[in-house]
């Protein structure tokens, strides 16, 4: 039996009304769990990009990419998971710091290559892109200072290398596009 | 060309060939129906839209064609959401066009404003909400082909009345569609094909399952020649019955939980099983862990989601069923089978006649034996179109059907109700066959109001109601699960004969055996609509049963019969 991990899904769609809902009763129907989630324009017009991170099986995840290309308006899925890829989050923390705090806490964005964006009297906020680990290793360490407000972007995720994961779909391997002339 | 976004709808209907639709007005849809007088369109007016959704169900699968629902917004597309779900779990081609308020109301709770495109969401292959006039030919379009093609299924064009009233230019764009993200099947690679041979040509006890992919693919002569060839027993699913001649020597029969013994047995014995167009249901399969536990699997489907959903496949084959055959066919190997269709034949005996000889003829009238006696009669060449329940399972077992596109049922989704509407739409495609709608004495009165469509539209049909005066299937259940307490299924209904009177119809009533022939005879004879209503005994069973989620070789058997007169 093949175990369940974290899996990230790339789906280019069109930009459509109603498409992310399709995408999303999707998962509820079938019952997957939608851990992440991030919606974004691409290069190409009316093309939309989509990361979604779930957990599923090598069973469920092929499955869920099937069941994905059926939804009319998806053009192409992949699953980034055993392909080498650079995923990233973005965060805003908002963290207490008062006068005698503020050096510390710059020294540690510094040290985590996070941004200060926004400095107040009693508070800073603080930007970071990174995979999820360097950003629970920061918020670990802003938590003792005080920690007033949070919040993820959610993974983005891209391949390596020259390869595309373009909307459209790499000869050969996919199933082909519809024509009623076919 | 100018036009109102409410001929367009017409418009494109008549050139993708739709002759009859079936529908319902109502306010949104008003500018559709005004429109409608102009066209040369056989309307079908319903009496709920349940109906309407079941005909164009019915249309669609007795013809191989697209059908088509109208209604208005609001009450009048929810009533057919019971049957856009039950064409999506059967595959069945349907268009469902709807009104929907003007663009301006939308989203503000305006007067019958439903959110059908996300009521419909799940329960269609796609949908689309349409607020321009010159957007309506397009959706209209990609929604025929979207139905048709790949995996048929149901799909909804919900049109704001102010697109149907405003004016477009309308062009018919006959260029093939074009939708970049819907993908058909590809064909089957070569190296797929030859492992594919390699199982086949390797296996001592194989099986072929066959599906609704049969009929969907027009696959049945194919399939005969492919099962003959190679000399494999074919079972058949509920849906896929008609698909394979039942008479053919091979023909095993219905598999799973109303399948006969020597079916599901010679499943779990194989060494092979080839799945054709089916989707290994969990009435079908029984319990997964000990299903078929010796064959491996090939799975030929339409649809890649279906592999590896329930259960895991050696070979998936992701593919057209017809185009499948076609490319294995010429480098099948003739084989021959003696010793595992010898055996098939030892555990299939004679027990099929044997089950009907076994039901005494004592004045009693079961419903095996109409069923039975409708096959003979009928020389099984009729359309049949069953409800959902007992009656349902005893027709699969006891009329053998031979030709595709013959026996109409709900399978899926199992939609009391739906053998009327279904056999008005089947009597539109269909228009020389006999046909005969099947009933339960409940499911029959869900959808009774059909009987005055049957009247207005001068429709000819065959209706047996077999009455037994309970919830048959679910009384059955509560006898075998619940300790016979028969909760809410006691049924009192009304005087079947004098309802299809009341509509100016045909009817009769069977109490016993020897008046079945005399019955159908005179349905037959009738120009118009006829009722039987067959008084059948009241707390038969269907047999055998595997009970939902047991291993498919545990079942409960007849009860007249010793266990050891079992193979």
């Amino acid at each position: 039996m093949d175990r369940a991990i974290s899996r990230t899904f790339i789906a280019h769609v069109e930009d459509k009304p109603g498409v992310l809902n399709r995408v999303v009763s999707l998962f509820r129907r079938r019952g997957y769990n939608i851990e992440s989630l991030t919606v974004g324009r691409t290069h190409e017009p009316g093309v939309s990009r989509l990361t979604m991170i779930t957990t599923a099986n090598e069973d469920t995840a092929r499955r869920l990419e099937a069941n994905l290309y059926k939804l009319v308006n998806v053009l192409r899925v992949r699953d980034l998971t055993a392909i080498p890829s650079v995923s990233r989050d973005l965060a805003l923390i908002k963290v207490k710091a008062s006068a005698a705090e503020r050096a510390e806490i710059l020294e540690i964005t510094k040290v985590f290559r996070a941004r200060v964006v926004d400095i107040a009297t009693d508070a800073l906020i603080v930007e970071i892109t990174g995979e999820q680990d360097k950003i629970d290793g920061l918020v670990a360490l802003l938590k003792p200072f005080g920690i007033l407000e949070m919040v993820n972007s959610g993974m983005v995720a891209m391949v390596r290398s020259a390869e595309s994961a373009s909307a459209e779909p790499a000869s050969g391997v996919r199933p082909q596009r519809a024509s009623s002339a076919a | 060309m100018q036009r109102t976004g409410a001929q367009v709808i017409w418009e494109v209907l008549a050139r993708e060939g739709v002759e009859v639709c079936f529908g319902y007005p109502g306010g949104a849809i008003m500018p559709a129906y005004d429109a409608l007088l102009e066209y040369e369109m056989r309307h079908v007016l319903v009496r709920h839209e349940q109906g309407a959704a079941h005909m164009a169900d019915g249309y669609a699968r007795a013809s191989g064609k697209v059908g088509v629902a109208v209604a208005t917004s609001g009450p009048g597309a929810l009533n057919l959401v019971t049957g856009i779900a039950t064409a999506m779990m059967d595959s069945s081609p349907i268009v469902c066009v709807t009104g929907q308020v003007a663009a301006s109301l939308l989203g503000t709770d305006g007067f019958q404003e439903t959110d059908l495109t996300g009521v419909t969401l799940p329960i269609t292959k796609h949908n689309y909400l349409v607020t321009k006039a010159n957007e309506i030919a397009p959706a209209l379009r990609e929604a025929f082909y979207i139905a048709r093609s790949g995996r048929p299924g149901p799909v909804v064009v919900d049109i704001t009345k102010d697109a149907q009233q405003a004016s477009t230019d309308f062009e018919w764009d006959d260029r093939p569609v074009e939708l970049p993200g819907y993908r058909v099947p590809t064909p089957v690679l070569p190296a797929t094909l030859t492992r594919a041979l390699e199982l086949i040509h390797g296996a001592k006890r194989p099986v072929i399952l066959a599906g609704h992919g049969v009929i969907e693919s027009g696959a049945t002569a194919e399939l005969v020649r492919f099962a003959e060839t190679a000399q494999i027993p074919v079972a058949i699913t509920l849906l896929g019955l008609s698909g394979f001649p039942a008479t053919h020597p091979l023909s095993l029969g219905m598999m799973g939980m109303h399948g006969e013994a020597w079916v599901n047995t010679a499943i779990q014995e194989a060494d092979l099983l080839i799945a054709c167009g089916m989707r290994f249901d969990d009435r079908v399969t029984g319990k997964l862990a000990t299903y078929a536990p010796h064959a491996r699997k090939i799975h030929i489907d339409i649809d890649a989601s279906e592999i590896n959903k329930n259960v895991k496949v050696d070979l998936p084959i992701v593919s057209d069923l017809r185009q499948t055959l076609l490319a294995l066919q010429p480098q099948l190997e003739r084989q021959e089978r003696g010793e595992w269709l010898a055996r098939v034949a030892a555990l299939k005996g004679e027990t099929a006649v044997r089950d009907i000889q076994a039901l005494p003829d004592d004045g009693h009238l079961y419903a095996a034996h109409v069923m039975h006696d409708l096959w003979r009669l009928t020389e099984g060449k009729a359309l049949v179109v069953t409800d959902v329940g007992q009656h349902q399972m005893w027709e699969a077992q006891y009329y053998k059907h031979d030709y595709p596109r013959k026996l109409l049922t709900s399978g899926g989704l199992g939609t009391m109700g739906f053998a009327l509407p279904a056999a008005i739409g089947a009597r539109f495609a269909q228009p020389q066959d006999e046909i005969w709608a099947i009933a339960g004495d409940g499911g029959f009165q869900m959808t009774a109001a059909e009987l005055a469509t049957c009247a207005q539209e001068q429709i000819k049909l065959n209706i047996a109601v077999i009455n037994n005066g309970y919830l048959g299937m679910v009384r059955q259940w509560q006898e075998f699960f619940y300790d016979r307490r028969y909760s809410a299924t006691p049924m009192k209904s009304p005087d079947f004969v004098k309802l299809a009177e009341a509509h100016g119809l045909q009817g009769t009533v069977v109490t016993r055996r020897d008046q079945v022939a005399a019955a159908v005879e005179a349905a037959r004879k009738a120009p118009g609509t006829f009722l039987v209503e067959f008084r059948v005994e009241k707390e038969d069973s269907v047999y055998p049963m595997v009970p939902a989620g047991a291993d498919l070789g545990q079942m409960i058997r007849r009860p007249h019969r010793s266990p050891t007169s079992e193979v």
